[in-house]
């Protein structure tokens, strides 16, 4: 591999150079007050609707009885498990499939350009529609699912939201297909940001396609994925409308997770406070997170 | 690594003579490498017939529930008995009193689509602007306290903010939804600029500041231009997180003037005298926007999504 490592090492001197300051070293004047006035109106929003609700819904759940009620709750426990089910499942799946599929989409054939505007439609699709048809398609006998089971293969198909474990797996299936596509573009995106040197060089030095993926392709996107990673896991915690409309919770609330437990309690069962304390709960896990988060973007820079 | 475009319409034909087009067969030197070639084609296309089958499922079955006369939809066939376009008739008219709103609610879906996108671009693009371009002190404190927005996610202070917008008497008033929206959008929406403004010559700005251009005209003539690919991305991104959104517009849009499309279909699934036919014919008309959206734009959206992962 020495001429994939001789680009490598040339491309790491030459995009790491150090950034000279563009402007002057500090600004002055009306350029500081122009630079103000453009942070201005995302710190209104900031404040507004983010610091604000937040410090509210602390304020909220701030009663240590709260959480004592909270883990009293059996379905709390439950929750917590599909929780953890759902995003670690969920997000993992889907980012190694996505990995992998944008590798498939750089091929260089006609149709496969015809293909991914295709497979991007779950994007562009909106959410509720989509749902609601998934929803539809495993609601039983009549549903879609099981129709094409009995015509193709004369199987009686199951009742999907009778029993947890498929209606927990239908959320997942149905998470992925709606989200793929958009992490799948974004690495094709890194894909073809790398530049074609490297991979000339890789098939110069005879590299196969396996160890073209795993010593080109993973050092070189493993930044990008784990910044993708981690910004889905923080996104996919607080998903909603997934669960919400797919198993809407069935069988017996067992397929919830924190979001809609939270949302039951503060809208149906009109305990607002629990409601919030049951999400406020995954703070432990989300902080490190998005910590995790903040210093991978800011040390990408020297890691090429 | 580098294939000529005869090796790719030899690909092609190999591959693809039987199920795609019939091109007129080019000759052939070495059987085993076309054997392998033939293969690695074959894998391909099995995959590429699973990847449509796999996304166009959901869709096929809205697609054929939506065409159903409304006795025939709970029956286990897998494709329309008699298909008829009278749903989206009854849908575009409203002459269904589930549907008797239904112009008004796609207006009120349309309206928080586009101020959020146009809102999320603005505060966006200003904001990465003083941070990446202007280099305004503490600028990276700005860009990080941002991210905190996602440590948690906005269904998770559903119940907080749909109390504080009631104090800010922003119930059923449309801007309550644009005003989350572009909240939970803009992070992202820094982080990409960001990293996209990096491709950038700072160069550029330095030149047209010895020329005597003010920081507005900076952005308005040289950043906002340059960052048409970015800007097109997050845009796409923006409008279809407002389309997508649900739960706010639940909590907080419940009058006949307020309501959207996703709480008017989920009222739907909610009741059981439903006409689904109807449903579905609702859900694919309300899919129309993002997805002509995407395609007008999907060319110039993949540029803008590369977050500089790989870049220096």
């Amino acid at each position: 591999m020495r001429s994939t490592q001789q680009v490598l090492a040339a491309g790491s001197v030459t995009l790491n150079r150090p950034r000279r300051l563009s402007w002057h070293r500090h600004l002055h004047g009306s350029d500081l007050a122009w630079a103000i006035a453009f942070v201005v109106p995302y710190a209104a929003v900031f404040f507004a609707f983010v610091i604000y609700p937040t410090a509210y819904g602390l304020w909220m759940a701030s009663a240590p009885s709260l959480y004592g009620d909270l883990v009293a709750n059996p379905l709390y426990a439950r929750t917590v498990i599909n929780t953890v089910l759902y995003v670690g499942l969920g997000v993992n799946v889907k980012m190694f499939l996505a990995l992998l599929l944008s590798g498939f989409f750089m091929r260089r054939r006609w149709w496969i350009k015809g293909l991914l505007g295709i497979y991007m439609l779950p994007w562009a699709f909106p959410a509720i529609p989509a749902f609601v048809s998934f929803h539809w398609m495993l609601i039983g006998e009549e549903g879609f699912v099981d129709s094409v089971l009995l015509a193709l293969f004369g199987i009686h198909g199951p009742i999907w939201f009778l029993n947890r474990w498929l209606a927990l797996g239908a959320n997942i299936v149905s998470y992925i297909w709606k989200w793929m596509p958009f992490w799948t573009l974004t690495f094709l995106a890194g894909r073809m940001a790398i530049p074609q040197e490297v991979y000339e060089a890789a098939a110069i030095d005879g590299a196969s396609s396996s160890r073209r993926f795993v010593h080109v392709i993973l050092p070189l996107l493993g930044n990008l994925y784990l910044v993708c990673t981690l910004l889905s896991t923080l996104w996919t915690m607080g998903d909603f409308i997934t669960v919400y409309l797919v198993s809407g919770g069935a069988p017996f609330y067992s397929t919830d997770v924190l979001a809609t437990f939270g949302f039951h309690y503060a809208f149906d069962a009109a305990q607002p406070a629990l409601g919030v304390a049951a999400v406020m709960s995954a703070l432990p896990v989300l902080i490190p997170i998005a910590i995790i988060l903040m210093r991978t973007l800011q040390t990408r820079e020297v890691q090429l | 690594m580098s294939v000529t475009t005869a090796e790719v319409t030899t690909h092609v034909t190999t591959a693809a003579d039987v199920r795609l087009t019939p091109t007129p067969p080019r000759q052939q030197k070495h059987h085993s490498v076309r054997r392998s070639r033939y293969l690695t084609n074959a894998a391909a296309l099995v995959l590429a017939a699973v990847l449509v089958v796999w996304t166009l499922a959901p869709i096929y079955n809205m697609v054929m529930v939506a065409l159903e006369s409304k006795g025939d939809v709970f029956s286990d066939h897998i494709w329309p008995t008699k298909p008829a376009l009278d749903s989206f008739r009854v849908v575009l008219t409203q002459s269904h009193w589930y549907l008797e709103h239904f112009w008004r609610q796609f207006g009120n879906s349309f309206y928080i689509g586009v101020m959020t996108t146009l809102l999320t671009l603005l505060i966006g693009s200003l904001t990465s602007f003083s941070i990446g371009r202007m280099r305004i002190r503490h600028g990276w404190l700005v860009s990080n306290v941002s991210l905190l927005t996602y440590v948690i996610p906005a269904s998770f202070l559903a119940i907080p903010l749909y109390r504080i917008m009631q104090s800010y008497r922003l119930a059923n008033n449309l801007w309550a939804i644009i005003a989350v929206e572009v909240t939970f959008a803009t992070p992202y929406a820094i982080i990409v600029f960001q990293e996209f403004g990096r491709s950038i010559p700072l160069e550029l700005d330095e030149s047209a500041r010895l020329d005597g251009a003010s920081p507005l005209q900076l952005y308005l003539r040289i950043y906002l231009p340059l960052m048409a690919p970015a800007l097109v991305a997050i845009g796409t991104y923006a409008f279809l997180l407002a389309w997508n959104e649900y739960l706010y517009q639940f909590l907080l849009l419940s009058s006949d003037n307020s309501m959207t499309v996703p709480v008017a279909l989920a009222r739907f699934l909610n009741s059981d005298v439903a006409p689904w036919n109807y449903m579905m014919a609702t859900a694919i008309i309300y899919a129309v926007p993002p997805v002509a959206l995407y395609y007008a734009f999907r060319s110039r959206m993949r540029a803008g999504l590369t977050m500089g992962g790989v870049k220096g």
